[in-house]
Order: structure tokens, then C-alpha cells, then sequence
């Protein structure tokens, strides 16, 4: 990201913390929000449940955590060390406990007393839908589902639109290859529709993911080269680097393989996922309508039932 | 020999599915098994072994597509 960016990204956070809108922690990317932010954010979030309802997906909630050994059946590890968030927690008897309150005291390492938990941060929302679908075989229209949470990334950032922990709401889908490309080419106009029809101005654009290290840049080019990755951008910080306020990921079998999850014809599953960022989505809004949500165009908060 | 060495390091590196012993040259390697994610190490490992750096105009699939186009990249960047 571009200094120019940056720098824009650190005044709108301010502006937005002013504003109370956001309420800052001592943590980059971690923020409270406020009710106002909130109101604006469920409301949009229902708004996208009601245009899935048309299509009868299963609707499912995961807490923000995925068992560590499913984690890493994923290539995660391989491909983003860097954003990782592994929960750990305190095994030691008495003596251990003392040990580790003086480190505390000293300023020493007292993290190296703990040990890790069976559960990992989920870095993205569907991460913990397909182990629940392990070993089975698909019918032949496959499976939809609606999923709705909190995702952590480690990336610490003074850009409001970069969060460490953040909401995502998502149709996934699982089935044949033409069913999860169909699924990503439809969702990518339909919500292209949605956010026209709400009157912020995002557009499809080709992308990647952040893959780690040198070696990230061949999975970059590989990426982009099968054009696995389409998210729908908007100006936020700044009208030169638009944000991705939405995301859609053709998978091809990178998660149905590990987990074994199968079609009629004993061949393996492909999937595809639609991911629309709650608070991105929610800062676009303040960004293209201002911060007085009374303020708003009409049709925005009649659609928004705000 | 170069081609050697190339066999030798998709062995260790690519993970396939096929033993690189029963691959030609031009066989397609991704229909062996190779996966982007092994392309990582993969090139990492070319760039070690040959003392290159491959450009990301050349990190397509196309350059790992075969033992042959990799000998290729090689040369061209050996050069």
C-alpha cells in the first residue's frame, strides 16, 4: 500500500473516530463500533439475508474459531503465515502458574508457558463449514449455504477499512465445477446489483490475495492467471486504491479434496464462495452518503429499512 | 547435466502424483499432480539451484507446465 494511502486511510479513521462512529482500542484494526455504525451494518446484513432468501439456502452460524487440526488440513499455513491467529491457553500446576506470574512481573516472555489450544481464528467465515461436510456426497443440485460472522486476519493497519476481526456475510457453494463457477459469475452481478440498487458505486475487478514471501508471487500469477479471485471495489481512503467491499472465490476442489467431500459421480467437489464485508461494506455507505445517516438518499434507507 | 538437476528438484519440490522417473519431458505436470501451491517451492527451489531470479511475467503456469518449459525459463535466464 502507497504512503499516499496511508496516510489518507489514517485521516478517514480519524474522522470516522471523531465522529464516534468508530470507537478506538489500543490496537490497530481493532475498533468498537458504535450503535449508529452498528444499526447501519445489521441493517445491511438483513438486506443481503433477503436477497439469498429468494435462492433457499441453508442458514448456518459458526463461532469465529476452527479446530486446529481441520485448519490445517487447509494450505493456510503455506500461504498466509503472516495473518494467523492461534488461541492459546495456560497447562501448567501451581508451580508453573507462579513461574509464569513472575515473567509477567519481570516483563519477561511469560507467553512461552502457554500451550496451544485446539482451535485456530478462522480467517475467513467459511473456513469451519467444510469439515461439517466431511466424507459426504454431494446431491446432484449440491448445497447452499448462508453463513454470517466474525473473521480474524493478523494485519494490523490504521486503515479503518483494514480490520483485524470483521464481518462477513456469505453464500457458498457447493457442487459440480459449472455449479460453483455459476454460483461466483451469478453472485458477482447480483451483488454489483445490490450495492447499484443501494446507490454506492462498486465495480468487479480481477484480484488476488496477499500470498506470503517471495514465493507468494507465483500463486499470485497462478491466481490471477485462472481468475479465481473477482472482488467488487469502491473508493474508501482514497479514489486511486479502491477497497474490495465484496469477494468471490472459485476454489476449484482446494477445500472438498482435504475434506472429502464428493459428488454423485464419486468425483470430487468444487467450490465457490460470495463474501460481502459487513464493515467495509458499512464504511462505504458513511463514505459515499456522509456520516448522518438521516441525511442518507431516500431510496437507500427505504431499501435498508433504516 | 541441467535436466537432471530440473528432475531431481521436481522430485523433491513438486509433490506430483506421477514419479518424475515416468514423465517426459513434455508431459503435462499439472496433470501429474502439480498444484500451485507446489509451484511455490518449486520455483523456489529452481531459483537457488540455477542462481536466477524468475521474473513474474514468466511465473505463469505456462513455465511449470513441463519439464521442457522449465528447462526453457532456465536457459532463456541463464543467459
Amino acid at each position: 500500500m502507497s504512503h499516499d494511502h496511508l496516510e489518507l486511510a489514517e485521516k478517514y479513521q480519524k474522522e470516522l473516530v471523531a465522529a464516534g462512529l468508530l470507537i478506538q482500542t489500543d490496537v490497530a484494526g481493532v475498533y468498537g463500533r458504535s450503535g449508529v455504525f452498528e444499526q447501519v451494518l445489521e441493517a445491511f446484513d438483513h438486506f443481503v439475508s433477503k436477497q439469498g432468501q429468494a435462492y433457499a439456502p441453508e442458514v448456518m452460524r459458526f463461532s469465529p474459531v476452527l479446530a486446529r487440526a481441520n485448519y490445517l488440513k487447509t494450505t493456510h499455513i503455506e500461504s498466509f503465515p503472516d495473518l494467523i491467529g492461534s488461541i492459546h491457553s495456560f497447562y501448567g500446576k501451581e508451580k508453573e502458574h507462579l513461574e509464569m506470574l513472575r515473567k509477567v512481573q519481570e516483563l519477561e516472555a511469560w507467553t512461552d508457558d502457554l500451550g496451544p489450544t485446539e482451535l485456530m481464528m478462522t480467517p475467513a467465515i467459511c473456513y469451519p463449514l467444510y469439515p461439517t461436510a466431511k466424507n459426504t456426497i454431494l446431491k446432484e443440485d449440491g448445497r447452499l449455504v448462508d453463513l454470517m460472522g466474525f473473521a480474524f486476519r493478523h494485519e494490523p493497519s490504521v486503515d479503518p477499512a483494514r480490520m483485524q476481526t470483521f464481518r462477513m456475510h456469505e453464500f457458498v457453494r457447493m457442487g459440480t465445477a459449472e455449479q460453483a463457477l455459476g454460483h461466483r459469475d451469478f453472485w458477482l452481478k447480483k451483488g454489483e446489483e445490490i450495492y447499484q440498487s443501494l446507490g454506492i458505486n462498486a465495480k468487479p475487478a480481477l484480484a488476488n490475495d496477499p500470498f506470503f514471501g517471495r514465493g507468494g508471487r507465483a500463486m499470485v500469477v497462478s491466481q490471477r492467471e485462472q481468475e479465481l479471485k473477482y472482488e467488487l471495489v469502491v473508493p474508501i481512503a482514497s479514489e486511486e486504491k479502491p477497497t474490495a467491499i465484496a469477494s468471490s472465490n472459485y476454489h476449484l476442489d482446494h477445500f472438498s479434496q482435504p475434506f472429502n467431500i464428493k459428488l454423485q459421480n464419486g468425483e470430487t467437489a468444487h467450490t465457490a464462495c460470495f463474501g460481502f464485508g459487513l464493515e467495509r461494506s458499512t464504511l462505504a455507505m458513511f463514505k459515499t452518503f456522509g456520516f448522518d445517516v438521516k441525511t442518507w438518499p431516500t431510496e437507500t434507507k427505504k431499501l435498508l429499512e433504516i | 547435466m541441467v535436466v537432471e538437476k530440473v528432475r531431481e528438484i521436481l522430485e523433491k519440490t513438486g509433490r506430483l502424483s506421477t514419479p518424475v522417473a515416468d514423465l517426459q519431458n513434455d508431459s503435462d505436470l499439472y496433470n501429474a499432480g502439480l498444484t500451485s501451491l507446489a509451484t511455490v517451492g518449486l520455483m523456489l527451489a529452481l531459483e537457488d539451484e540455477f542462481d536466477i531470479e524468475i521474473p513474474d511475467n514468466l511465473l505463469g503456469r505456462k513455465t511449470f507446465a513441463s519439464i521442457q518449459s522449465i528447462l526453457d525459463v532456465v536457459a532463456q535466464l541463464k543467459k
